[in-house]
C-alpha cells in the first residue's frame, strides 16, 4: 500500500525541530531512521499530518565516553553501534543485542533513539536500557530532562515522551569491574521480531552471580524486569539448582500476554529457556 | 538548509552518477519515485513494509530498503540502483555467477538479492557460507531458491579470494 498524504519538514536544529513539534502537537511525528514509521505509514496504520525529519541533525548522532558514562546520540544507527569499539568495551550488552535487530539494510538506516522512542514491546534496545538502568535525555521547548529507563516505558507504544519532546541521547553507565552481560532471543527467522528475548546484566565473581538485572522483551506491553528471579539468584553459584530456582521464580515476575502464534504458557516456557541460556552465558 | 512543512518538495540527488532534480510528493517512497518518475523498474516493490528486500537500493554506498525511505530524503545524497550498477559493470561477476548457478527462477527477488550480495562482496570479502546466509536473510525468494543463490555468492567470494592470493 501507499502512505496517506502528509507534509514534510526538515529542521536544521534541535530548537527548530522542537518548535515544529510544539506547533503541530499530536498531528506531527518525528521521522528518524523511519524503519518502523514508514512501514506503518505504508500500511496506513498511522496518518500524521506532518513528518519532522530530524536525520539532518548531526549533533544527535555519535558516541561519547565521559566520566564513566557512555552517551549515545539518539540518531546513532544500528550499523554504527555494531561497529563501535567503545560500545563493545563499555556497553557489551548493546553490542550483543544489535545483530538481532532486523537485517543489514534496515540496520543501515534505523536508529537507537527511534527504537526506544517507538517502544515496540518486542524490540531489543528497550530491554537493554532497562537492564542497564540507562538514562534517557529528553528535550522540550522548556529545556532538557533526564528520565531513568525504569520510568520511561509506560504502556504499549507509550513512553514518558510528550508529543512536543525529542529524545536526544541515551546515557549508559560504563561497564564496571566484574560485571558481565548476555543478550539472548528466540525468533522464527534471524532478524524477525523476537518471540521472547532477554537482556541480562550482573556481577559474576568466583562463579557467584549478584546484582543481576533481567529485562525480558516480547512478554508484555513493555519490557519487563524480573526482580524476584534476580533475588533468587543473588549470591548463588551457577549450577543446575540455581538455574531451576530462577526458572521457577520467573512465574512470579512474568505474566506474558499471548500473541497471534504463541500462548502465554508457551511464552513463559520460552522465557525460562532463555533464562537458563543467559545465566550460562554470563558465567562462561 | 531547513525545509519548511510542504507536501511537495524540490529534491536534488545523484542517481546512478547523474544529478536529478524533481518536485516530489512528500508521501512518495524512493522506489515508487524511481519506478514511476524515472522509469527505473529494476528495483521492485512488493511488501512495501520493509520485510522482503525486493526494493534494495544503495544510498551513499550503503544498502537500504527503498520502500522505507521517502524520495525527499534522497535530497543531497547518492543513490545507486540495479540499473546503474549493471551498466557500470560492478555487478558483472555476481550476475554471471547467478546465471551459471541457476540462482534465479522467476527473477522477482533477483535485483534485491544482487544489491544485498554486492554489499557483502564489497565489505565482507572473507564471509563464510553461514555469514552469506545471515547477510541475505533480509531478502526473500518466494521460489525458495536460496541454496543456489548462496552458491553463486560463495563462488564470487572464492574467486575474489583466489585473485587476492595470487
Amino acid at each position: 500500500m501507499k502512505a496517506p498524504s502528509f507534509a514534510y519538514a526538515r529542521p536544521d536544529s534541535v530548537a527548530e525541530a522542537l518548535e515544529l513539534l510544539a506547533r503541530h502537537g499530536d498531528a506531527a511525528r518525528v521521522l528518524a531512521g523511519g524503519q518502523s514509521l514508514l512501514a506503518s505509514l505504508n500500511m496506513r496504520l498511522s496518518s500524521p499530518r506532518l513528518l519532522v525529519d530530524i536525520t539532518g541533525l548531526t549533533e544527535l548522532s555519535g558516541i561519547l565516553v565521559q566520566n564513566g558514562v557512555l552517551r549515545v546520540g539518539a540518531l546513532t544507527r544500528h550499523c554504527e553501534i555494531e561497529r563501535s569499539a567503545e560500545i563493545a568495551r563499555h556497553v557489551p550488552l548493546l553490542a550483543q543485542a544489535v545483530p538481532h535487530v532486523a537485517h543489514v539494510a534496515i540496520r543501515n538506516a534505523g536508529t537507537l533513539g527511534g527504537s526506544i522512542a517507538l517502544a515496540d514491546p518486542a524490540a531489543e534496545y528497550p530491554a537493554c536500557v532497562l537492564a542497564l538502568d540507562a538514562v534517557l535525555v529528553i528535550a522540550g521547548t522548556g529545556g532538557e530532562r533526564r528520565v531513568p529507563a525504569r520510568d520511561f516505558f509506560r504502556a504499549l507504544y507509550t513512553t514518558a515522551l510528550a508529543p512536543d519532546e525529542l529524545l536526544l541521547a541515551v546515557e549508559f553507565p560504563s561497564l564496571e569491574r566484574g560485571y558481565r552481560s548476555a543478550f539472548v532471543e528466540l525468533a522464527r527467522r534471524h532478524g524477525d521480531y523476537a518471540i521472547v528475548g532477554l537482556a541480562a546484566h550482573g556481577r559474576v565473581e568466583g562463579g557467584k552471580i549478584s546484582d543481576l538485572r533481567l529485562a525480558y522483551l516480547g512478554v508484555g506491553a513493555t519490557p519487563v524486569r524480573a526482580p524476584r528471579t534476580a533475588a533468587v539468584i543473588e549470591g548463588q553459584s551457577y549450577g543446575p539448582q540455581a538455574v531451576a530456582a530462577a526458572q521457577s521464580a520467573l512465574g512470579e515476575d512474568l505474566d506474558p500476554s499471548p500473541d497471534l502464534y504463541h500462548s502465554a504458557a508457551a511464552k513463559l516456557h520460552l522465557a525460562r529457556v532463555l533464562t537458563a541460556r543467559a545465566l550460562g552465558a554470563l558465567v562462561q | 538548509m531547513s525545509q519548511a512543512p510542504a507536501t511537495e518538495i524540490e529534491t536534488t540527488f545523484v542517481l546512478n552518477g547523474t544529478q536529478v532534480t524533481r518536485r516530489v510528493p512528500a508521501r512518495q517512497h524512493l522506489v515508487d519515485f524511481l519506478r514511476e518518475e524515472m522509469g527505473l523498474t529494476g528495483s521492485h516493490t512488493a511488501c512495501e513494509h520493509g520485510v522482503c528486500g525486493a526494493c534494495t537500493l544503495r544510498v551513499d554506498g550503503e544498502i537500504v530498503r527503498g520502500c522505507l525511505m521517502l524520495a525527499v530524503q534522497a535530497h543531497g545524497r547518492t543513490v545507486d540502483t540495479i540499473e546503474g550498477l549493471s551498466d557500470s559493470g560492478e555487478l558483472a561477476a555476481l550476475q554471471s555467477a547467478f546465471h551459471e548457478r541457476n540462482a534465479l527462477q522467476c527473477g522477482f527477488c533477483t535485483p534485491g538479492m544482487l544489491m544485498a550480495a554486492l554489499d557483502l562482496v564489497r565489505n565482507r570479502p572473507d564471509a563464510t557460507r553461514a555469514q552469506i546466509r545471515v547477510h541475505l536473510s533480509g531478502n526473500y525468494c518466494r521460489c525458495t531458491g536460496y541454496h543456489a543463490i548462496v552458491d553463486a555468492v560463495e563462488a564470487v567470494l572464492e574467486a575474489q579470494r583466489g585473485r587476492a592470493k595470487r
